[in-house]
């Protein structure tokens, strides 16, 4: 019997593509199902800027033909997968939720998409984000914010909001985010969803717009553990494309997934999780996660890392500052608006004024303040010694321990408006991803239920070393199997 | 504290940046900016003198790659993309002082 749309809308990524490699299902079944509940509920959600049906209705022919022909399927072979709009893609308009780059088509797909497409996975379409993954809520979209699945009066996180909003909703078994700050894990805790930032270098940066070269890293977005794996082999590895790609092979994730913790240490980061405005539910998560670490063998215990509480203030200084430089490029002249001017540098200002948000402004002021003449050292100088000592602090607590662990976010999910007044309110969002950013490393967010004061999901961030994804993965699948939550579905619902 | 930055800085930085600000924007991020500075003054203090900068989380040193000519984009399909092109080029307003 043929499953029907909501069955196949509510599966793994694992599942869809054993389905379809069998032939249970066609690539075009699953394309269509979740084509149509986007359709639904999609109006509410707003987690898309652009759905590609007719390409993915095409791509999915193409899975199917290549089965009727005996060909080899990839491991993602008719799996939908929903793309945060920074990525370049060549069928559909790539726009970072931008103004300045509306209707842009890219003459080129980023290398993560096209080794995804090479898998056999089928692009649905582009996710919203905060403009250039400025953000940490995709209220700063140039277009539309996105609501939280679990309550669309609350914010899905972001800047990857988009993403995590349509795993979140089932739009899509898998998504691509980037993480520069946070922007994976913190969408992800907030819409209740397994979200990786895999080491810096380890996922191809070619054909993804440029915010923070230094910090920018893609990853997955899935429900389980087993299935942000399945989608991190697809897409890692080196590009000759991306000179800051690391040359060497990636240990494979998927074997060693399920070899539980014993034996591990897992230190737990005190000055992150008892931070400033943390909620009591969420501070309760991390505890509970330590005993069911304590059940599965691992021995866990408190460790300080005491330069993290420097991490935001840096990364609000690095990152503007490599923004400013990066989105220079928005002039005018070769992609993208154009205000009209009699000459060229009034074109530039004025183009750059009328395209850009309010927050893409704010950074590239604060950047080019950073960086510019006699601020240089103080500003940009400095942020840049304190990432030493931020990597050098982590480099001792694993010298005692495999693991680290802490809150992603210090709260469940905000208002919507209810931050926007205030930048610096909203970059507190941020103050337990920002340290794994700057030291180049390797962190995920795993669901660990709701809170029961708002019903709204906690996400517990699980920190590894550079390079082990391994680890990180592994723990996050023992701990994802001593939690045995039901799989976390959010009621798509019009707020009263 | 008092703000770290004035009117006259935001408009310096504005026209480095390559930003016509409106009047209200200059208002607006002379105060939000001098607040975002304030909150990175807080590792100004740190004694780093010893401590190197770090441009870079993972060291790798001279990428290259084997100096052969490979394709790269087609000319007409870059100029596709750009708001104004002519004989082959990018086209742009007046550029200095002169006549059109």
């Amino acid at each position: 019997m043929t499953p029907t749309g909501d069955e196949l809308t509510g599966r793994t990524a694992a599942g869809l593509a054993a389905m379809v490699r069998r032939g249970d299902v066609s690539a075009v079944e699953v394309t269509e199902a979740h084509l149509q509940r986007i359709a639904a509920l999609d109006g509410d959600v707003r987690s898309f800027l652009c759905v590609g049906e007719a390409e993915a209705r095409a791509a999915a022919a193409g899975v199917d033909a290549a089965r009727a022909r005996g060909e080899a399927l990839g491991p993602l072979a008719g799996v939908p997968l929903a793309v945060k709009d920074m990525f370049c893609t060549k069928d559909l308009p790539t726009t970072c939720a931008s103004r300045i780059l509306e209707g842009w088509r890219p003459p080129y797909d980023s290398t993560v998409v096209a080794r995804l497409r090479a898998a056999g996975a089928i692009v649905i379409g582009k996710t919203n984000l905060d403009e250039f993954a400025m953000g940490s809520s995709t209220e700063n979209s140039g277009f539309f914010p996105t609501a939280n699945p679990w309550d669309l009066g609350r914010v899905p996180g972001g800047s990857s909001g988009g993403s995590a909003a349509a795993v979140a909703a089932r739009f899509a078994p898998l998504a691509l985010g980037t993480d520069t700050g946070g922007s994976i894990r913190q969408p992800a805790a907030l819409c209740g969803v397994v979200g990786l930032r895999p080491t810096y270098g380890r996922v191809s940066r070619y054909g993804i717009v440029a915010y923070a070269s230094s910090l920018d890293q893609a990853g997955p977005f899935a429900t389980t553990v087993a299935d942000t794996a399945l989608l991190l082999e697809a897409m890692w590895g080196h590009d000759p494309c991306d000179s800051t790609s690391i040359p060497s092979a990636p240990e494979p994730v998927l074997a060693s997934l399920e070899d539980g913790v014993a034996g591990l240490r897992i230190g737990i980061v005190e000055e992150l999780a008892d931070v400033d405005g943390i909620q009591p539910e969420v501070r309760a998560a991390v505890e509970s996660a330590r005993g069911l670490f304590e059940k599965a063998g691992a021995e866990v215990d408190t460790v300080s890392v005491p330069s993290v509480e420097y991490g935001l203030s840096a990364y609000y200084v690095i990152a503007p500052a490599e923004a400013s430089s990066n989105l220079a490029r928005y002039d005018g002249v070769r992609y993208g608006l154009r205000a009209p001017a009699a000459e060229v540098a009034a074109m530039n200002a004025a183009t750059r004024e009328a395209g850009f948000g309010a927050e893409v402004k704010r950074r590239i002021m604060l950047g080019t303040y950073a960086l510019s003449a006699g601020y240089y050292d103080a500003y940009y100088g400095q942020a840049q010694r304190v990432r030493t000592l931020i990597i050098r602090d982590f480099a001792r607590a694993y010298r005692d321990f495999d693991l680290l662990v802490s809150p992603t976010s210090p709260t469940t999910a905000f208002g919507l408006g209810e931050k926007t007044a205030d930048p610096l309110t909203m970059y507190l969002s941020d103050v337990c991803t920002v340290p794994t950013s700057l030291a180049g490393a390797t962190a995920l967010s795993l669901p660990c239920g709701l809170a029961p004061e708002d019903g709204l999901p906690v996400g517990i961030q699980l920190m590894g070393k550079a390079l082990d994804e391994v680890t990180v993965l592994r723990a996050a699948r023992a701990l994802e199997q001593e939690l045995a939550l039901p799989a976390p579905l959010p009621e798509i619902r019009v707020p009263a | 504290m008092s703000n770290p930055l004035t009117r006259a800085d935001v408009e310096h930085v504005a026209r480095l940046a390559r930003l016509a600000l409106s009047e209200a924007e200059i208002e607006q991020f002379t105060t939000q900016l001098g607040a975002i500075l304030e909150h990175a003054a807080r590792v100004a203090a740190l004694d780093t003198a010893d401590v190197p900068p770090t441009s870079h989380p993972i060291p790798l040193a001279n990428v290259l790659r084997a100096d052969e000519r490979v394709p790269c984009l087609d000319r007409d399909v870059v100029l596709d993309m750009a708001p104004a092109a002519e004989d082959g080029r990018f086209r742009v307003p007046r550029i200095l002082g002169e006549e059109a």
